[in-house]
């Protein structure tokens, strides 16, 4: 039996007093405070007035600079797009380099889709600075968001807990996404090899492969969580995978513009055109474009995910 | 020919319409999913110019992993936000509003 309720039976009056006092100081205290309430709301909106006065003047200056620059923009751009030639027409400026390219591609570069002839190498150069470019927003997002044990004893506690919560609630063990994943996988990763392989023949080259291959193992580590990816993809894999291409581009490319630039032969065999050996160098540029690319993608959706690659 | 024409004057409305949708969107997942679908309709058009190698980077990059990284973007977003607001359980509610015993 409880202590109040033996009072009470035995006819002390003083609780029921303080029973009802107890029910009326809420209700007291609700009055006092939308009256503070009503006090404070007056109080601000005196200011409030100033400061919304000031407000409105200040976006309404914002909207227009808004609207005004970007129609400035739309109407700088609508003029360049107006001054370009029509689709599929001949353009006065650059026909030479545009012959040039059509005519005596396959027999100067030897492959068939003159894209990635132009690309990997006619316009090598700007191919490598396009990877580097990817390298160095791979390092930028690095730094900017890599979690190790230095981060955590400063003081930054609570995003690493809050990292590791999220992957406790992780959905790599969801029964649908490992099926779809172990159906899906293999045939993208085919394919992404197919894409890398035939960049010379057909539609393809280093870029969309290593998307398809990097797209291929976030959907991996999505279904089967990043302990199976970091068996095989560690930190150590990752960066040496990057090195080695873009330490490979830069050499090879490098022998070529040498040659080039100074009339020496150049060793390195076209091939015939059409099969998968050829276009001399194309074909190793590619590989080391789409391991670039797809070590860039992966490593975005680690450090987005969790705050390192492959446990380091 | 003139079906040709007809869909690709559709495709490319429903590109000024879908790059206007995700500014104008309020709800952050919807103007992602409308930018993954702006990717795929830029993807088809692609084709229809001809130039099938941009076509497959498109897809793949597009609206495949750059929608992945939005949407985990927006994750973490959400979870920051979430942890902002003052959060009261059920039982604390109960300890509230029920008295204290003496």
């Amino acid at each position: 039996m409880k202590e109040w309720l033996v009072r009470w039976l035995s006819g002390d009056m003083e609780l029921l007093d303080n029973v009802s006092d107890g029910e009326e100081v809420p209700d007291s205290s609700r009055e006092d405070l939308k009256k503070r309430k009503k006090e404070i709301r007056q109080n601000i909106k005196g200011t409030e007035s100033v400061v919304s006065a000031e407000r409105k003047g200040f976006f309404a200056f914002y909207h227009a600079v808004a609207v005004l620059s970007c129609m400035v923009l739309i109407g700088v751009l609508m003029y360049t797009v107006a001054n370009l030639p029509r689709y599929g027409e001949e353009n006065p400026r650059t026909v030479e380099v545009v012959k040039r390219y059509v005519e005596h591609g396959v027999e100067e570069t030897g492959a068939i889709n003159i894209v990635t002839g132009m690309i990997l190498d006619y316009r090598a150069f700007d191919t490598l600075g396009e990877s580097h470019v990817l390298f160095t927003a791979l390092v930028c997002v690095l730094i900017l968001l890599r979690l190790d044990e230095k981060t955590v004893r400063g003081g930054h506690l609570d995003s690493y807990y809050r990292i590791k919560e999220d992957r406790y609630f992780d959905i790599s063990g969801d029964t649908i996404l490992r099926l779809v994943g172990t159906i899906l996988v293999p045939c993208i990763i085919l394919f992404g090899i197919y894409v890398l392989l035939n960049g010379q023949n057909g539609p393809g080259g280093g870029f969309s492969a290593g998307a398809i291959l990097g797209a291929a193992l976030i959907m991996f580590s999505a279904a089967f969580g990043f302990d199976a990816v970091d068996r095989v993809f560690s930190a150590k894999v990752l960066s040496l995978t990057t090195f080695v291409s873009l330490a490979f581009y830069s050499i090879a490319k490098g022998y070529v513009f040498f040659t080039g630039a100074n009339g020496l032969e150049n060793h390195i065999p076209k091939g015939i055109p059409g099969a998968i050996l050829s276009g001399g160098l194309i074909l190793p540029l590619n590989v080391a474009v789409g391991m670039v690319v797809a070590c860039t993608m992966y490593g975005f959706f680690s450090l987005f995910k969790r705050g390192n690659i492959g446990g380091a | 020919m003139e079906m040709k024409l007809i869909f690709r004057v559709i495709l490319l409305i429903l590109l000024i319409i879908c790059a206007i949708a995700v500014n104008l969107t309020k709800n952050l997942l919807q103007s992602v999913i409308i930018f993954m679908f702006y990717s795929s309709v830029m993807c088809i058009i692609w084709i229809l110019m001809e130039s099938p190698d941009l076509a497959i980077t498109e897809a793949a990059v597009g609206a495949g992993i750059s929608g992945v990284l939005f949407l985990m973007t927006l994750k973490k977003v959400r979870s920051e936000d979430e942890e902002q607001k003052p959060v009261i359980r059920s039982d604390e509610r109960k300890e509230q509003g029920g008295r204290t015993e003496p």
